[in-house]
């Protein structure tokens, strides 16, 4: 039955314009249809992302399209799409405007099947928003690390239940997929490579983190809380990954918080509480293994810290994990003196390393207290934990246990409803 | 392959799409008018559409920034049309160094109300426009691109009309207000410069700067201070950028008439006047205090009589601060540059950044008190790399006047930020 009445409806009429359109600009520009020049091809895709709808599906075709300024997004319930992350690539490598690949506040966002390269600034960034999908997108710098690529491949920030799954990023010079201030994340089946930091969670509220590979990055995944921002983060899973081999030398800008991971760092925990690392696969990872930090050893020491920030990694658990190699060349003077002095010529570091920094408020001297509900507990078998005592100038390293030898109370699953 | 893919995309449209196309706060949704312009374009070509009163359009986007008549071209020259009256703030975003045309128009019998906080109440209808212009290089052809780069907004003005032999128009920008709240249209002129067209989604213009403010009549000697400028018109989601300023909420507001920017001195014909004085006489302003309207420094008037931090804190405030604020889009870095922020950290000072990026260019804190050339917020504004750059937007140039005044502000600032200790490469390794 022909629906009349939906046949009139706007929506109905719109789109039937907007599927003629290109013909039409294409005529306008002067050039032969269906061939519209690199500059008519951004202006249309800008132009149908400025005329979205809500419930829309912008469709991408396979082919390289060259941009030179960035692209944006502001209305809720669209899906972009193309046609597969290696046939469809918006490409940047002219870019002289904008400070994203794509700009995207909205809600109820997917985004699949393409690939973004060689943004100046970051790649896909998703500026507050509910249910944001990003499933099979490559975020990559083609030219492989370097300090002048963009920061942050695959970027939500202050957003609330989100996906990012079997997806690619290569090259960030500062996080491949950088999850900021949100709130029910999972990050599932990605692979992170050649990045400083492969897969960060940041000041987020409830991520679980699993089924990724992180590779070759400096640092391979990091779960960090930063100071004067509106959110601390807590209750992160890491969990069911491969972290392999994460050694490349740290190429971000300094003063960059990644700045501060010392190359060789598999799993980083840098001031965040209640995360759980557990049934991953962590090797050859040349600092170590598992790194736990507090917000002093992230270069900037800062001994007056913001009021209400919480500084110390607090509530850590790490079990069941196979840990193999690593801790042979330590991306730092310090530690690589420990190694000699401590384990030997030929000797490593073990696979979980702790800078020692502890609230003195909760205990005393924190490698003696007795376990308790912000510790640091460690139940993986042979491996254990290295106090390398940085508060007191790595004087008095340790690797008793007594302290870590204790269980925690495992976080839930992330759901996202509809999703999971 | 690059750039030569065809390009053959589709919009799928659910089934499932309310009919009722108008949600509140939204940007402006032009399409109709795109549609209304495709039917009826053919009929308007043969009008004069400059001549006549304001145009009121209480819904769609016309194609034409002819077809609201809040300019008027007359005798050679851009004029605001009757009723609409020309502003100017204490200290204006910087584009690119364009000069800018801004006027305002409301219905008859309305007016605006005074808030001493954030923009005036607006009524329904109201018309505000903003023409960027540059002053054509001295001895150019309109056609060549070549501008000036002088901050002299007197250049090509005469009289309150920008005589069009010796100006550029680039682009105008409305926002109007209705019902449902206010949208944004952005229009470029044709390079006839007689009409302008809307352009939702922008327009790159390309220009050559030519710095006249340092040279004399010796053309010669200018070759050297000629900088090519790839001008941006920025597309509808950009204007937003600027004009939402609670992030959450998504609303677009005017940046410009509020009490701080509004207050200052104006030549009139009768010599001069406060100009929210002279909004109030003329019935466009209700409830004007007598006493203590707030007042922003002018940043870089030569002749500004205000201290050095308050002409730079208004500078960062109108330029910086309408994202970084605690509820803009940059909250989430944690930088709040906004006139009311008074804590030095928020503030920048000794802050580390959060999400810089390579934007960090190397430093450790937004601002170094006493240290210009250490502070991030000097570094970013003295950049023209897309990925460094601050302001994001309207950035092809630098503003080197307002990189002189920030850097002497923050010289001025005493105090010492920390040194790093802890688990760090760079201090250790040497790298």
């Amino acid at each position: 039955m022909l629906d009349t009445a939906r046949l009139r409806s706007p929506a109905r009429r719109l789109a039937t314009l907007a599927l003629l359109a290109p013909l039409s600009w294409a005529l306008a520009g002067g050039c032969a249809p269906g061939e519209p020049s690199p500059e008519e091809v951004a202006r249309q895709l800008q132009t149908r992302l400025i005329e979205a709808e809500p419930g829309d599906v912008i469709e991408i075709p396979e082919g390289s399209f060259d941009f030179t300024r960035s692209l944006s997004l502001t209305v809720d319930g669209v899906t972009i799409r193309g046609a597969g992350m290696d046939r469809t690539v918006l490409s940047f490598a002219g870019q002289t405007q904008g400070a994203e690949g794509l700009l995207v506040t909205a809600s109820d966002f997917t985004i699949e099947d393409l690939a973004i390269e060689d943004t100046k600034g970051d790649a896909l960034k998703i500026n507050e928003g509910r249910n944001v999908t990003i499933r099979r997108v490559r975020a990559e710098w083609t030219g492989g690390p370097a300090t002048e690529n963009g920061s942050y491949g695959l970027y939500p920030v202050q957003t609330e239940n989100v996906l990012i799954e079997e997806c690619v990023a290569i090259g960030a010079s500062d996080a491949g997929i950088y999850v900021g201030q949100s709130r029910n994340v999972i990050v599932r089946n990605n692979r992170a490579e050649l990045n400083v930091a492969g897969i960060e969670i940041e000041n987020t509220v409830g991520a679980d983190v699993y089924g990724n590979v992180a590779t070759r990055n400096t640092g391979g995944i990091l779960v960090f809380n930063m100071p004067d921002l509106p959110q601390e983060g807590h209750s992160t899973r890491v969990f069911d990954n491969e972290v392999i081999a994460n050694n490349t030398e740290n190429f971000a800008p300094e003063g960059t918080a990644v700045r501060s991971v010392l190359a060789g760092s598999g799993v980083v925990i840098t001031a965040n509480d209640r995360v759980e690392v557990f049934g991953n696969r962590i090797a050859d990872n040349q600092t170590a293994n598992v790194v736990i930090a507090s917000n002093y050893s992230t270069g900037y020491a800062d001994r007056e810290q913001v009021e209400g920030y919480d500084p110390y990694p607090e509530t850590i658990y790490v079990y069941g994990n196979e840990f193999e190699g690593g801790g042979q060349a330590p991306a730092m003077a310090e530690l690589e003196q420990l190694r000699v002095a401590l384990f030997g010529e030929e000797g490593r570091l073990p696979d979980v390393l702790w800078d020692g920094f502890s609230n003195p408020d909760k205990a005393a001297t924190a490698a003696e207290a007795p376990p308790n509900g912000a510790s640091i507990c460690v139940d993986n078998g042979e491996a254990v934990l290295h106090n390398v005592d940085a508060p007191n100038g790595f004087q008095n390293p340790t690797v008793d246990m007594t302290a870590h030898t204790c269980h925690h109370e495992k976080l839930p699953a992330i759901a996202i409803a509809g999703l999971t | 392959m690059a750039g030569g893919a065809r390009w053959t995309p589709s919009v799928r449209r659910s089934a499932s799409v309310a009919p009722n196309r108008t949600r509140a706060g939204a940007p402006g949704r032009p399409r109709l008018a795109r549609l209304g312009f495709a039917l009826l374009g053919l009929v308007v070509l043969g009008c004069a559409p400059g001549s006549g009163p304001v145009r009121v359009h209480v819904d769609g986007a016309p194609e034409r920034l002819s077809d609201w008549r809040v300019l008027r071209v007359e005798d050679g020259a851009l004029v605001p049309n009757d009723g609409v009256i020309a502003y100017d703030l204490n200290t204006p975003l910087f584009s690119d160094y364009a000069h800018k045309l801004r006027t305002v128009w409301m219905p008859m019998g309305s007016r605006a109300e005074y808030r001493a906080d954030g923009p005036f109440e607006l009524p329904v209808g109201t018309i505000l426009s903003k023409t960027f212009y540059y002053p054509l290089a001295g001895g150019s052809a309109r056609g060549d691109g070549r501008v000036a780069r002088t901050a002299d907004d007197s250049t090509g003005v005469a009289a309150g009309r920008l005589r069009l032999d010796a100006v550029r128009l680039i682009e105008t920008r409305l926002l109007v207000r209705r019902a449902e709240g206010w949208i944004a249209l952005p229009y470029v002129w044709n390079q006839a410069q007689t009409d302008a067209v809307l352009e939702i989604a922008g327009a790159d213009v390309e220009l050559t700067l030519v710095s006249e403010d340092v040279v004399s009549e010796d053309r010669a000697s200018a070759a050297g201070d000629e900088i090519p400028l790839g001008y941006v018109v920025p597309d509808l989601n950009q204007c937003a950028g600027c004009h939402v300023r609670d992030h959450g909420e998504r609303s677009l507001a005017p940046i410009g008439p509020t009490a701080r920017h509004l207050n200052r001195w104006i030549d009139t014909p009768r010599g001069s006047r406060n100009q929210l004085e002279e909004w109030a006489a003329a019935g466009l302003l209700g409830g004007l205090p007598a006493h203590d309207v707030p007042r922003a420094a002018r940043a870089l008037d030569p002749g500004s009589p205000d201290p050095l931090e308050a002409r730079a804190r208004a500078y960062l405030d109108v330029n910086c601060g309408h994202c970084h604020n605690p509820k803009g889009p940059a909250d989430t870095s944690g930088l709040f540059l906004d006139h009311a922020t008074r804590e030095p950290r928020r503030l920048g000072v000794c802050k580390p950044p959060v999400a810089a990026g390579r934007g960090s260019g190397d430093l450790l804190y937004s601002i170094v008190p006493g240290r210009p050339e250490q502070s991030i917020l000097v570094h970013r504004m003295a950049s023209i790399d897309p990925g460094v750059a601050m302001p994001e937007l309207g950035r092809g140039a630098v503003h080197a006047e307002a990189v002189e005044l920030i850097s002497e502000w923050i010289a001025s600032l005493e105090g010492d930020c920390p040194v790093h200790e802890g688990l760090r490469t760079a201090t250790s390794i040497g790298n």
